[in-house]
């Protein structure tokens, strides 16, 4: 009995949409198999997935003896002080933030505009998108002074008979972070919907089977719950693409509400966008390449994916490029001495290397990505994205403590400097946010299977076979692509 | 026969699912389902299915929860608790639209995902079609149809005999 009869894309054309975006001799079934098995099959993860959940579980004990730590002692203990008051937490509040949104670019702004390559990637994008929020919730939440009430952020009919302020952008990250958090996250489970159907079906384990089972709340695969479901997939799309330019618009509000030099500009939201797509398309190229080596996903995730994420990456990186020469010009040619002492500060002030750096690793390296041959080398596309990252940082750290140590008053002029617990609480999101992710990797589909099936089905020419004159036993064994004549 | 479902055929591609749903729709069978491991576009035409619902649902939560952000806004910072921030007026609704902005979004992306399921009647852990031979390659590799006992045009030997005709490659009654 034949398994299946979509034939091999290697004897005719293929929609050049879809070409390259799958390799080998690929069925729905051998589809099915290779990615349900990294979930279903246990001996798939090695030493690569204990080694990253150790360093993953490490770096959560440090989270949570900051935390400790900073709920016995006060924020005291991180380098925030007059004059600048967000240090280290709202910097990586910021960063982590921008890392999730190129998740959310992957996979509801592709999703509208059809781009095939998302599908195999557009689930650890998303995954990425989660844990990445999820680190930077855990900033703004503990820096607050008094995290314990951290509810009396949100409008509730309380006996202090308050009300937020309405008109302050920080309360509007309150409800852009929380909305982007629980709409990413429904985005991320209506993906996976299907896929938890797949693994309920494939699943030996009795409890393994149990557990998708409930997850996938039942689904059967019926034509008319599809339709639904494409229809819900594009809806949730197109409301989440607005929503991630908001979050990191609404985010950038926060500096340029202030009349800080520096801050006050109309540059920001949408400067702060770029930064954020090109922080995130950084670290899918960080996450992507190591799995499909350790993972063996090379077929799926092909080197047309990362090419396209590095593409991705230098585009963003130009729009950024472009947001600081504006910067440059909007202090420069302002003719205001704040804003030129400010702009000077940062290039020629004590914190010139980060300045600097940040040009170097975020602007000058990058350009390389314009070779081709950079980008198809993936030990150099890898430094690149770890430069990105570090660079994106960098501008963080300078919006935000170089502008606020250098004031209009010489009086309240100062120079920060971080503590031990900033740098732990740092190290420590990040090991939450690889053991969040390798744990992904382990229990969830890290691709999109019923996705990577509408491209096998795309990369194979579709055919109709005679019916009339077909019967049960030939409609099997009858060789596919051969008798067959297009339907398109 | 009260506790049969309706037979089901089953097919190797997504072509062949659609060519056989096509054939049944001619023949003037109506009560039809088809389950494939991804959406198989042209189908909800062919089973004559096209629900509207789901995208004026989105509109009209949107819509409520634009009007939600907003008049609480209102509400708290106008009425309820009238208070002076740097000389601002109180009803300053430029203010307000961030926060109207998000909870639009988050008010219709739930109403998007959860009405999905609510619409699919999901969830939903029985029903009669997983006692279908091999429909665990459901969510796989194979394709099923479903001509249901409900359906007028309903013979269980014409019904079988029809699917065998039209490309199915293995056809089998359904108990519920």
């Amino acid at each position: 009995m034949a398994d299946t009869l979509i034939p091999s894309n290697n004897n005719h054309t293929v929609d050049p949409a879809v070409a390259g975006l799958i390799e080998g001799d690929q069925t729905y079934e051998t589809v099915s198999e290779r990615l349900a098995s990294i979930v279903l099959r246990q001996d798939r993860h090695g030493l690569p997935w204990w080694l990253l959940i150790l360093i993953g579980f490490g770096g959560v004990n440090v989270l949570g003896m900051v935390v400790v730590k900073l709920l016995f002692t006060g924020v005291g203990i991180f380098g925030n002080n007059m004059p600048v008051s967000w240090g280290w937490p709202i910097i990586n509040f910021v960063w982590w933030i921008g890392i999730g949104h190129a998740g959310t670019l992957i996979s509801a702004f592709l999703l509208l505009m059809r781009q095939g390559w998302r599908a195999s990637i557009n689930r650890l994008a998303e995954a990425m998108t989660i844990f990445a929020v999820s680190c930077a919730g855990i900033f703004p939440a503990l820096h607050t002074g008094r995290p314990w009430v951290d509810y009396w952020l949100f409008p509730y009919p309380n006996i202090l008979a308050m009300w937020p302020q309405w008109r302050s952008p920080l309360l509007w990250d309150v409800f852009a972070v929380t909305v982007y958090a629980l709409v990413s996250i429904l985005f991320w489970f209506v993906g996976l919907i299907p896929d938890l159907a797949t693994l309920r079906d494939r699943a030996e384990n009795q409890y393994a089977k149990l557990v998708y089972g409930i997850a996938c709340l039942g689904w059967r695969g019926s034509a008319e719950h599809w339709q639904r479901y494409e229809n819900a997939s594009i809806m949730l799309a197109g409301l989440a693409t607005p929503l991630v330019v908001s979050v990191e618009s609404i985010i950038a509000l926060d500096f340029t509400i202030g009349i800080v030099p520096g801050w006050h500009a109309t540059i920001f939201p949408p400067y702060f966008f770029a930064g954020a797509l090109y922080a995130g398309f950084s670290m899918v190229i960080m996450l992507a390449i190591p799995l499909r080596k350790w993972y063996h996903l090379e077929d799926y995730i092909t080197p047309k994916h990362i090419d396209w994420c590095a593409k991705l990456m230098l585009v963003t990186g130009l729009v950024v490029l472009y947001g600081y020469i504006m910067e440059c010009c909007y202090a420069y040619l302002s003719g205001d001495r704040y804003e030129i002492s400010m702009m000077h500060y940062r290039q020629f002030g004590p914190y010139w290397a980060a300045y600097w750096l940040l040009i170097l690793f975020s602007c000058v390296l990058p350009q390389m990505l314009w070779i081709p041959k950079i980008r198809h080398n993936n030990a150099a596309l890898y430094f690149l994205a770890i430069m990105v990252s570090i660079g994106m940082w960098l501008e963080k750290f300078i919006v935000v403590v170089v502008s606020l140590t250098h004031d209009y008053l010489p009086s309240s002029w100062g120079y920060f400097t971080n503590t031990f617990w900033d740098v732990a609480m740092y190290a420590g999101t990040i090991g939450q946010f690889i053991l969040l992710f390798f744990l992904f990797v382990r229990f969830l589909p890290v691709i999109n299977i019923s996705e990577v099936r509408e491209i096998v089905l795309r990369t194979s020419r579709p055919f109709r076979r005679n019916h009339a004159s077909s019967t049960n036993s030939d409609s099997v064994t009858e060789p596919a692509g051969i008798t067959s004549e297009p339907v398109e | 026969m009260s506790s049969l479902y309706g037979i089901v055929a089953e097919f190797t591609t997504a072509e062949d699912l659609l060519y056989a749903a096509e054939a049944a729709r001619e023949a003037g069978y109506r009560k039809m389902d088809a389950y494939s491991p991804f959406p198989v576009h042209g189908i909800s035409e062919v089973l004559d299915f096209d629900d509207a619902r789901l995208p004026w649902l989105v509109f009209i939560m949107g819509a409520a929860g634009c009007a939600t952000g907003f008049v609480l806004q209102v509400w708290t910072a106008v009425f309820n608790y009238p208070w002076n921030i740097g000389g601002k007026p109180l009803f300053s609704w430029p203010d307000f639209i961030p926060i109207a902005y998000e909870s639009t979004i988050l008010f219709a992306a739930f109403t998007a995902g959860l009405g999905m399921l609510l619409l699919n009647g999901l969830p939903r852990f029985y029903h009669p079609i997983f006692n279908t031979p091999r429909f665990e390659r459901a969510t796989s590799d194979l394709f099923f149809l479903c001509i249901e006992v409900r359906d007028a045009k309903f013979d269980r030997e014409e019904t079988a005999h029809f699917l065998h005709t039209h490309g199915a490659h293995i056809v089998s009654e359904v108990e519920k």
